[in-house]
Order: structure tokens, then C-alpha cells, then sequence
């Protein structure tokens, strides 16, 4: 068993929570976060952000986006004499 | 859509239903945008390129090939768009920059702290919470911009990012890290004093 400093935790805090670390190494940080809070705190704020940014509100596409895309659409696939397949 | 639904789509629109065009890519407006968006960084710009990237999938659809996920195909396409406009936008020497950017030693150490009272999803409720998450995203160094978008945004794995942006695995995975570090860093300062937690929520709705 190794002995995890935090700088080592915080490399690994992005595959951790991808949960694409190797087992041993996860347990390794699990028992670190145990007694430690900064990494723990680190670890929850990251999450916390990421869940934030995903969020749909976060980036909103502009108003009437997939309307004018869809009447875009409309024209190309009307003027397309042929279709894509003998393009 | 499952995948299967997904090349039945494909075929039927090579053999000339077009108008199902629409259908097989209404899932997949905002993924497009996103990238867009993460490449160009401006509104009126993704959206025009996100129209652009449409049509370009639809008059190479025979192109196609079913070997990588339709989602990553088109995913390219809407890179290869944002690329182009980026090109046409800047100077040479900007990109000889932005190449270097790769080798930055930055400081990729997360903010410290001691607890964290978790930020709940109704905060996003408050546009300079929106706008603070934009921003912060909009100020991450393209490289890692790009990779979290197609990561953390819309959800692509490590190897469909790899492959829709032309690098390999690992370096999709150290740039994610650094991304979410910087995300981190930059954010916790300011969600810590501004955003409200969750008890200030209750007692006020």
C-alpha cells in the first residue's frame, strides 16, 4: 500500500472521476480522502463544476436556432437536383 | 436514436428520401453548435457554422462509412468547419501560438479548500452564474476548450474525442485534466462567494 501526498491525488482527480483509474490507485485516493478534507473539497468543487457547466442552461443555443438551421436544411435539401448519393 | 435506427436513416436518405435529413440529425443540433462554438467563440458565428456543417454532412452523407459513430463523424465535420473559419479569422502567427500551447508548463494545481457546500443546479437559475461558468470555459486555452466541450459537454468518450480531433488517447485525457483543473480553480473563488447553497434556496423559495 502507498502512501498518497495530495499533489499525487490531484493529478489523478480528472481519471478519478472518469473512473478510468486502475484499482489499486483508486483505493489508494479513497483512503487519502478519507482523513484528507482539502482533497476531498477539491474533489466535490471539481464535480460540482462539472455538473454546473453541463447543464443545459449553462450554454443555451440562441433563440430559433434549430428553426432557421431546419429551414437552411429545407433549401439545401431542395436544391439538390440529385440526390447525395450520385453527388 | 440507436445506431441500428441510425444507418436504416442513412441508407433511406442515400436512396432518396432526403427529407428524413431532418430527422436523423435533430439529435445531435446542439453537440454541433457546441463545437462550433467551442472553436469560434462567438454566438452568430457557430450558429452560421453549425448550419454550414450540416449541409457539408449532408452532401458527403455517401462518405459515411459506419466504421466510427455517426455522432463522430459529424462531430468532425463541425471541427474541420470551425477550423476553417478560425484560419480565415486569424493570422499565421496567431497559429504558430496556438501550436505552441501545447508544450505550456502551466500551473495546473487546483484552488485549495477546506470544505465545499455543494452548489445546486437551481443556482443556474442566476444569469452571473451562467455567465461566470461561460467565461471561464471561454477562457481556457483552446487545446483544453476543445477537448472539454467534446467531453464534458456532449458527452463524447476519450477515443471518439481522439478521433474527431486528430490526437491520440493520452492526449486527450492530460488536456481534459488541466481543462477541469483550470475550470476548478478559476470557479471555486468565485462560486464560493456568490453562488447560494442549497439551504439559502430552500428558505427562500
Amino acid at each position: 500500500m502507498m502512501k498518497l501526498d495530495c499533489k499525487h491525488v490531484w493529478e489523478h482527480i480528472s481519471e478519478y472521476i472518469d473512473k478510468t483509474i486502475d484499482a489499486e490507485l483508486r483505493e489508494d485516493i479513497e483512503r487519502h480522502l478519507e482523513h484528507c478534507e482539502i482533497c476531498s473539497a477539491i474533489l466535490d468543487s471539481t464535480r460540482n463544476i462539472l455538473v454546473l457547466t453541463a447543464d443545459d442552461r449553462t450554454f443555451e443555443l440562441p433563440v430559433g436556432y434549430s428553426k432557421r438551421l431546419h429551414e437552411r436544411l429545407e433549401k439545401e435539401l431542395e436544391s439538390s437536383e440529385k440526390d447525395p448519393k450520385k453527388e | 436514436m440507436t445506431e441500428t435506427n441510425e444507418a436504416g436513416l442513412i441508407a433511406r436518405i442515400l436512396g432518396g428520401e432526403k427529407e428524413l435529413f431532418h430527422e436523423l440529425i435533430r439529435p445531435y443540433e446542439r453537440m454541433v453548435y457546441l463545437t462550433l462554438f467551442s472553436i469560434v467563440r462567438n454566438e452568430a458565428d457557430a450558429e452560421d457554422g453549425a448550419q454550414e456543417a450540416m449541409i457539408n454532412a449532408y452532401r458527403h452523407l455517401k462518405s459515411f462509412r459506419g466504421d466510427a459513430k455517426f455522432s463522430t463523424w459529424l462531430t468532425t465535420i463541425a471541427i474541420n468547419e470551425g477550423r476553417k473559419r478560425l484560419r480565415k479569422a486569424k493570422t499565421a502567427a496567431e497559429e504558430s501560438i496556438e501550436e505552441e500551447a501545447e508544450g505550456h508548463e502551466g500551473d495546473y494545481t487546483p484552488a485549495p479548500l477546506t470544505d465545499w457546500r455543494e452548489i445546486p443546479l437551481e443556482a443556474l437559475e442566476r444569469k452571473e452564474i451562467r455567465e461566470a461558468l461561460r467565461g471561464a470555459v471561454a477562457e481556457l486555452p483552446d487545446i483544453y476548450r476543445q477537448v472539454f466541450t467534446l467531453r464534458d459537454l456532449e458527452e463524447l468518450n476519450v477515443e471518439e474525442t481522439a478521433q474527431a480531433l486528430g490526437i491520440n488517447a493520452n492526449v486527450v485525457k492530460v488536456r481534459l485534466h488541466r481543462a477541469r483543473i483550470l475550470l476548478q480553480k478559476r470557479l471555486v473563488p468565485f462560486l464560493r462567494t456568490t453562488a447560494p447553497s442549497r439551504r439559502w434556496f430552500f428558505g427562500r423559495a
